[in-house]
């Protein structure tokens, strides 16, 4: 018997602001947190648009010297994991600390940190390179410092399947704690990449909008004119705990996470197959795992990224998992006010998944004024709805065709 | 006088403490929180600051405030 696994605490720091509050109440406002990019001059770049953390200060985190040695999507990541330590009211002590796990996910690490370094190599040469720039660039070191910060010594991993990677780290702590190996993970996503070798990239790609001139409207998945993702930052994390431990210091619980899946789509780099069938066998995955019937499910945190191929082939997939119920559930990308944050994607979209289960309130897709054809269902466009919803998924999909599904439910004995 | 005003500054700066624990016997490890790798990185800024190579065999050697000051003092006679 898995032992059920719920969440007690959310900590954000994305470009909506920092603290849950404030990006909630933006969130289901409509209030989009995109524009221009300040980070570097991105006059040469083919999209000059990202959703940036605008309110956080590293002042409040850290003492200097450890500012220094700290890349963004480290800081985000311990701000957001504090955040949600304090959230979920728990204490570590020594009975407990190796019965907490920390699982986070991340896409790239320390890219800007990369690209600082690798001109001070060709400038200055090799002697030049800080003892620091390891430590502050591989992708595992938000885990590691968050479990030194808490004094947690449970299992300590880090998810880096791109944009599924927040979503993989949450269904992986819930599986972590399902089966026994601790009883309390903190997990998310954090990530920080608006720096120009990035930006280049996707750039390339064709993977970034272009809506240079109004960026506030720039990401609008499932709309007819979307014309790709808007690059964003951030992190989000979630405090999960096994229900006896929650329900035994009487916990105040957001949501249970009932179900994950993870597929593999065997097929492209970065493009999904046309009819989105790893995200669908990934979806039916979760839902067997969770054991709900797909007519259950009242509302899906879209992957939405505001491509004009992935909106259209989750769209399929989710066609093919639900049938009819498909134009019954209520879906929603939040990514029309985020941006795509990337490995943190899935971390932020977790959280609010468990906050649209915990208030009732299904946050909207917003900039949706026209709904391409091949996307016909229920998007929440444009305001909030309340709804009540007892069952929710959120989606996450990422390049090299890998794919990750969690399954809530709103919390009752 | 002017080396030790400059080395006071940088270990300010790199180890983020305050002036005043900064005096000649002060330890860097012991007495200045510093660890293996802020060592490292403290021994690249005065090579900076000073524009002078410090081989790692000489760097061992340089574990106090009095010793950093002493070395560059001498390399630059």
């Amino acid at each position: 018997m898995k032992r059920r696994v719920v969440v007690t605490g959310i900590g954000l720091v994305t470009p909506l602001g920092t603290g849950t509050d404030k990006t909630w109440d933006n969130l289901i406002h409509g209030r989009g947190g995109i524009g221009p990019i300040t980070r570097f001059d991105a006059s040469g770049h083919a999209s000059q648009i990202a959703a940036e953390v605008k309110d956080f200060s590293a002042a409040d985190w850290f003492e200097k010297k450890q500012v220094k040695n700290l890349d963004l999507f480290v800081q985000y990541a311990i701000a957001a994991a504090e955040l949600a330590w304090k959230d979920s009211g728990l204490s570590v002590t020594d009975e407990n600390r190796e019965r907490i796990g920390v699982i986070t996910g991340c896409g790239m690490g320390g890219l800007p940190t990369i690209e600082e370094y690798h001109q001070v190599l060709m400038e200055k040469g090799p002697r030049k390179i800080t003892p620091f720039f390891i430590p502050r660039v591989i992708p595992n070191m938000p885990s590691g410092h968050i479990s030194m910060r808490l004094g947690s010594k449970g299992p300590n991993l880090t998810q880096t399947t791109a944009c599924a990677a927040g979503t993989h780290a949450v269904g992986e702590a819930f599986r972590h704690i399902a089966y026994g190996d601790c009883d309390v993970a903190v997990t998310g996503g954090t990530e920080s990449v608006i720096c120009p070798l990035a930006v280049g990239g996707f750039s390339a790609m064709k993977a970034l909008s272009t809506r240079n001139d109004d960026p506030a409207t720039a990401s609008r998945p499932f709309d007819v004119d979307r014309d790709g993702f808007v690059i964003s930052e951030g992190s989000g994390m979630l405090i999960l705990e096994e229900l006896e431990t929650a329900r035994k210091r009487g916990a105040r619980i957001y949501a249970e996470i009932i179900g994950y899946g993870q597929t593999s789509d065997a097929y492209h780099i970065a493009a999904p197959p046309e009819d989105g069938e790893g995200g669908a066998r990934c979806m039916a995955m979760a839902l067997r795992d969770a054991r709900v019937a797909a007519e259950s499910v009242d509302y899906i945190n879209a992957h939405g990224t505001s491509t004009p191929l992935n909106d259209r082939c989750e769209t399929l997939a989710i066609k093919t998992v639900f049938q009819e119920h498909a134009s019954k559930l209520a879906i929603s990308s939040t990514k029309s006010m985020t941006g795509h944050m990337l490995g943190a994607a899935g971390g932020i979209e977790s959280a609010f998944t468990a906050l649209t289960l915990h208030t009732g309130i299904i946050p909207p897709t917003i900039n949706l004024h026209n709904p391409a054809p091949e996307c016909d269902l229920d998007y929440v466009p444009l305001t909030a709805r309340e709804a009540n919803p007892e069952v929710a998924i959120s989606n996450s999909f990422g390049f090299g065709g890998t794919n990750g599904v969690v399954v809530m439910k709103k919390f009752s004995e | 006088m002017a080396v030790e005003a400059k080395m006071i500054d940088i270990i300010v700066e790199q180890l983020s403490v305050d002036k005043e624990k900064v005096v000649p016997a002060a330890s860097f490890v012991d007495d200045l929180g510093a660890d293996s790798l802020d060592l490292v990185e403290l021994i690249m800024a005065m090579e900076e600051e000073f524009d002078v190579e410090i081989p790692d065999e000489e760097a061992e050697k340089i574990t106090t405030v009095q010793n950093a000051i002493d070395f560059v003092a001498k390399i630059q006679e």
